[in-house]
C-alpha cells in the first residue's frame, strides 16, 4: 500500500514535470517571502514553488523547513493557492506539518493610487510548523524547545484574514499587510503585519538575451512581526524580523529568491536563511483544455 | 528517524485543482475599439517610438510575458485576439500603454503594472512595429 502511494506521488510529480518541460513559461517576480503585493496570478496561469528555510534558534536545535506551493489564476481578480509544509529538526527527525489553502481577491481592477486585496486562508497544521509564512500574536520561544514528537501531535485549524494594500510607483513596489489569525479552537484573534518594498535593478530591458544583467534582478526588504492579540495588542513580547530580499530571474521560466532574515527582538529566531525556486506556466488552463480536444 | 508523512489525498487534490469546472474562461478580449481608457491616457507619449533597440527589447518582453496567450508571432489563439492587426498599429500609443498597464478583467486580460513604465513602453514599441507590413 505504501509502495502504491509512493508510485502515485512520483507519477504526479512526473506529470507536472512533463507539463513544465512542454510549456513556455515565465518565472514569477515577487521577491517577498511574507509580504503580499496587489499583483495576482495571471488568469489560467499556474505557479509552482518550493521554499526551503534553515533556522538557527537561540536555545533550540536548528531546523530545516520546506514549503511546496501550487498557485493558480482562476480569474484576473481571484488567485487560489495550496501549500504543503514539512520540517526537519536536527537530532529529532522530520514531520509533515500541514496544508494551507489561500484565496486572494482583488476588488478594484485597474490601477489606483492604492490597491487593496482581500486574503482568506484556511490552515490545517500542527505546532511543528516552521514555515514562517507570517508572524502573528505574541512570541513563545519555549515552543521551539519542545520535542518535535509532542509538537506534531498538537493539531490546529486556523482561519487567517489579511488586508493587503500595495502601490507601484516609478518602478518601486511598496506593500503593507495587516493580518488577523484565529485558531478555531476557542483561542483569541492574533494579529500581525508585514511591510515590504522592492525595485528591479534596471527599469528598461536590453534587446539582447542575458542572464546576469541588472534587469533580471529585483532587490528590496521586508519587515514583519506580531502585533499581539485581542487582549494585548501591540509590539510587547512579540517576534519581529527584518529581511533583505533578492530575486534573480535566471531563465524566462524560473526565478530564484533568497532572503537572510534577522530576528530583531528577544522572542525571534535570531537568523533564518530562506530560499525559493519558482516556476510559472502561462495560460496553463487553456493548454490543459486543448489536450482534451 | 521519523519520516515525514503526507496524506494520500493531497497529490490528487493538487492535481485536481486546475481541472475544476470553476476554471471557465473569461469573456474573450475585444479589439482595440472596445478599450475603455480615460481620455488623459491618449495624451501619453512613447519615449521610445520607432527605435529599433527598444523594439527588440519589447520583442523580448513580448515573448516572456505575452506569447503564452497571444501566440509566439502575436497571431492570437482561438479566443484571444491577434496583435498584428491594423487596429493595434493605428491605436493611440497612450491608450495602448494604459490598456497593457491596467488590463481588462472582464475580457481576461491581466494588468501588467508590475512592469516598470519603461518596459511597458518597450512593449508598445514592439506591438506598433510588429503589425507594420
Amino acid at each position: 500500500m505504501r509502495k502504491l502511494s509512493q508510485v502515485s506521488t512520483y507519477s504526479t510529480v512526473g506529470f507536472l514535470l512533463l507539463l513544465v518541460a512542454a510549456s513556455p513559461a515565465h518565472g514569477d517576480e515577487k521577491p517577498y517571502f511574507v509580504t503580499y503585493d496587489h499583483h495576482m496570478e495571471e488568469p489560467r496561469a499556474i505557479e509552482f514553488a518550493y521554499s526551503p528555510s534553515i533556522g538557527f534558534p537561540k536555545d533550540a536545535g536548528k531546523f530545516y523547513s520546506g514549503l511546496f506551493e501550487v498557485g493558480y489564476g482562476l480569474k484576473s481578480w481571484w488567485t487560489t493557492e495550496v501549500y504543503l509544509a514539512h520540517q526537519y529538526t536536527w537530532g529529532q527527525g522530520g514531520a509533515f506539518t500541514g496544508v494551507r489553502w489561500e484565496n486572494r481577491f482583488r476588488p478594484l481592477q485597474s490601477e489606483h493610487w492604492i490597491n487593496p486585496v482581500l486574503y482568506v486562508e484556511y490552515a490545517h497544521i500542527n505546532e511543528a510548523d516552521r514555515s514562517f509564512r507570517d508572524v502573528v500574536g505574541h512570541s513563545d520561544p519555549e515552543e521551539l524547545e519542545e520535542p518535535l514528537d509532542e509538537l506534531k501531535q498538537e493539531i490546529e485549524n486556523e482561519l487567517e484574514l489579511k488586508l493587503i494594500v500595495s502601490r507601484d510607483h516609478k518602478g518601486w513596489n511598496i506593500a503593507g499587510n495587516f493580518i488577523g489569525e484565529k485558531n478555531l479552537s476557542n483561542k483569541p484573534w492574533e494579529f500581525g503585519y508585514a511591510l515590504g518594498f522592492d525595485r528591479p535593478l534596471a527599469l528598461a530591458v536590453s534587446p539582447n538575451a542575458c542572464r546576469f544583467c541588472r534587469e533580471n534582478f529585483r532587490a528590496g526588504a521586508e519587515l514583519y512581526g506580531g502585533l499581539g492579540d485581542v487582549y494585548a495588542f501591540g509590539f510587547g513580547n512579540t517576534a519581529q524580523y527584518l529581511a533583505p530580499v533578492l530575486l534573480w530571474r535566471f531563465a524566462d521560466s524560473m526565478s530564484l529568491r533568497l532572503s537572510p532574515s534577522f530576528g530583531i527582538t528577544d522572542g525571534s529566531v535570531p537568523f533564518m536563511m530562506r530560499f525559493s525556486v519558482l516556476y510559472e506556466i502561462g495560460n496553463f488552463g487553456s493548454r490543459l483544455r486543448s489536450l482534451g480536444k | 528517524m521519523i519520516m515525514p508523512r503526507m496524506p494520500g489525498f493531497l497529490p490528487a487534490l493538487v492535481l485536481a485543482l486546475p481541472l475544476s469546472p470553476v476554471f471557465a474562461q473569461e469573456t474573450p478580449a475585444g479589439g482595440p475599439t472596445d478599450w475603455k481608457t480615460p481620455a488623459s491616457a491618449a495624451e501619453l507619449r512613447n519615449p521610445y517610438a520607432g527605435t529599433e533597440n527598444h523594439r527588440l527589447a519589447g520583442k523580448k518582453l513580448y515573448q516572456r510575458y505575452c506569447s503564452s496567450c497571444h501566440g509566439k508571432d502575436a497571431g492570437g489563439a482561438a479566443r484571444i485576439p491577434a496583435l498584428t492587426s491594423d487596429k493595434v498599429r493605428e491605436a493611440n500609443e497612450g491608450r495602448l500603454f494604459w490598456y497593457i498597464r491596467n488590463g481588462n478583467s472582464r475580457a481576461g486580460m491581466p494588468g501588467w503594472s508590475r512592469l516598470p513604465d519603461q518596459q511597458i513602453w518597450q512593449l508598445v514599441t514592439f506591438l506598433q512595429m510588429v503589425s507594420e507590413k
